[in-house]
């Protein structure tokens, strides 16, 4: 169980990228995060991950208080083209983690093969990552992750840059995987549609800094299907329940105040800071992708 | 592309040559001073075949080649110690700008001292010389490797050595490949210095002071120099060669290809 109470975490320039955030998850649990960009989602990953220490707070794993990167962990990074290493072919990208595994180079070369049939990728192997499209690039950090089997995977804004289709294949790959190897999945995205498709429950972040302005339940069945699913009345009402929570949280102006936004709203929103005016440059006005 | 930069790069050679000859064979420079060009050419391919000349070639691209070996076994390792541990790299920054100033040149004399053989000499003189350029490349790739490649390895929970060896050395190795280039050609102005200056018994600064003896040939003067350039300009393009083979995702990855 992974188990977060008060996370705060300030950067050395003072900007407050997360504000006494707690969260709960179970083990064997896809959660959806969703939250407008910059809100604190890939620096809260970060916290979970061990690669930065958290300013404030605790965070643990399996009742250890997290100091350091745990074991059995992998993350696929935002910044997948920066994540990958130029100066190995993508099969020998795919396959260095898993010298922690103790395997021999042939088992990882196998692995890391059948890692990369499984994103679509059978015949890149022997090419070297800047040879690939940003979305094959993608897919070959998404491998490198599931070649690892980790028991905890955080995976940040996964499918940004693949097209639908391959979207929705990896999508379903990351379903197949979760039920099959029982893993705890923490994934970070922009799309509602997804973060509903995807996940045991999804949980909105509000505006920065990051705290958990919603947390539901995706009460859909286990079995989801590409096309079925996303016709089913309850994960039309869910799409809307989370699109206007992360309205609500982005506090677009002139958009519903977050305590007025429904959803199953944290009890503490009444103490919510950082209600002013926004400091940040809304690109992306909420985060928010267009629904399909 | 490459065809006419050939071409035009041999013109500009052969051009030079023609005017250097007219130069000298018109009178406008005395003839002694500066011998036609076409002299001072056909010397140069004398001393291709030249015994002594090669032994004194030879004994210099030692030197080089040693003292830059020494100072590339010491300045990596140092360099990647300073700049992994911010404390000593925090120490170390007002001692390295300090001493990277310091032409190795002036330091002949003391080298002299120090050192009884002439081979040593050079050696120590060139070692302090490249010393710099690659320690101070060494340094400035390791605080830019990117990060994020950092923690993704961290990521799968390996260590500091790993990420430094599997991670930071590999992707800060162009950079300390182009400071051992730059090492280079700094080492061979180094050597044929300390020649000129210390003597000793072979070399081609050595070569070039005996022209000099009685008279003064400066026809093999500038004949020795040649060859001391065109040392110069082999090493250059062989290491620029190795180091495209060696990083070609480096380059192909910079240009923009994916
Ligand atoms: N290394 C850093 N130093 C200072 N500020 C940072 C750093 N990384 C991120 N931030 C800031 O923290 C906030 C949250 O960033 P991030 O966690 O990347 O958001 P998200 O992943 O939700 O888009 C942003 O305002 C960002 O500018
Ligand atoms: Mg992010």
């Amino acid at each position: 169980m992974l188990q977060i109470t008060g996370l705060t975490h300030s950067y050395s320039d003072g900007h407050v990228a997360i504000d006494s955030l707690d969260l709960t998850v179970a083990d064997g649990e896809l959660l959806s995060i969703v939250g407008p960009s910059g809100c604190g989602k890939s620096t809260l990953l970060r916290c979970i991950a061990g690669l930065i220490r958290p300013t404030g707070g605790r965070i643990t794993l399996n009742g250890a208080a997290v100091d350091g990167v745990p074991d059995d962990l992998a993350v696929v990074f935002q910044d997948y083209s920066r994540s990958l290493f130029p100066w190995l072919t993508v099969r020998d990208n795919v396959a260095l983690p898993l010298r922690r595994r103790g395997k021999s180079r042939a088992e990882r070369r196998a692995a890391a093969q059948e890692a990369l049939e499984s994103v679509g990728l059978p015949d890149a192997g022997r090419k070297y990552p800047w040879q690939l499209s940003g979305g094959m690039q993608q897919r070959v950090s998404i491998a490198r992750a599931l070649a690892y089997r980790p028991s905890l995977l955080l995976m940040d804004e996964p499918f940004g840059s693949v097209d639908a289709q391959t979207r929705e294949d990896l999508e379903d790959l990351v379903l197949q995987v979760h039920r099959a190897e029982k893993m705890t999945i923490l994934l970070v995205t922009h799309d509602i549609d997804e973060s509903v498709y995807v996940g045991d429950r999804v949980v909105v972040l509000n505006r920065s800094p990051a705290r958990v302005h919603a947390d539901l339940p995706v009460t859909l069945s286990a079995d989801r299907d590409q096309i079925e699913t996303r016709g089913l009345p309850e994960f039309v009402r869910l799409r809307a329940e989370v699109g206007r929570l992360v309205r609500g949280g982005a506090r677009i102006p002139g958009a519903v105040p977050a305590g007025a936004a429904g959803g199953i709203l944290k009890s503490d929103i009444r103490h919510q800071k950082g209600v002013g005016p926004d400091t940040m440059a809304d690109s992306e006005s909420g985060g928010t992708r267009p629904t399909r | 592309m490459r065809f006419r930069r050939i071409v035009y790069g041999a013109a500009g050679v052969a051009g030079l040559v023609v005017v250097l000859e007219v130069v000298s064979r018109t009178g406008l420079v005395d003839d002694t001073a500066l011998p036609p060009a076409s002299t001072v050419l056909r010397e140069a391919g004398r001393l291709a075949v030249d015994q002594d000349f090669l032994v004194d070639v030879g004994a210099t691209l030692k030197a080089w080649a040693g003292g830059l070996l020494l100072s590339v076994l010491v300045a990596v390792p140092l360099g990647v110690l300073l700049g992994s541990v911010p404390v000593l790299n925090t120490a170390s920054r007002a001692l390295v700008e300090l001493c990277r100033p310091i032409p190795s040149v002036a330091l002949i004399p003391l080298a002299t001292i120090a050192f009884s053989t002439v081979v040593q000499q050079k050696m120590a003189l060139i070692f302090y010389a490249c010393l710099w350029p690659i320690l101070v490349n060494t340094l400035y790739a390791l605080r830019d490797v990117d990060p994020v490649a950092k923690e993704s390895l961290r990521s799968f929970g390996f260590g500091t050595p790993a990420v430094l060896w599997r991670v930071s050395l590999p992707s800060a190795a162009p950079f300390i490949a182009t400071g051992v280039r730059i090492a280079a050609s700094v080492a061979l102005i180094v050597v044929i210095s300390t020649e000129l200056v210390a003597g000793g018994d072979d070399g081609v600064g050595l070569y070039l002071n005996e022209t000099q003896a009685g008279g003064g040939r400066n026809d093999l003067l500038l004949a020795g120099a040649c060859w001391a350039g065109a040392l110069g300009l082999v090493a250059n393009a062989g290491l620029i060669w190795l180091e495209r083979i060696a990083f070609r995702w480096q380059s192909a990855r910079s240009e923009g290809v994916a």
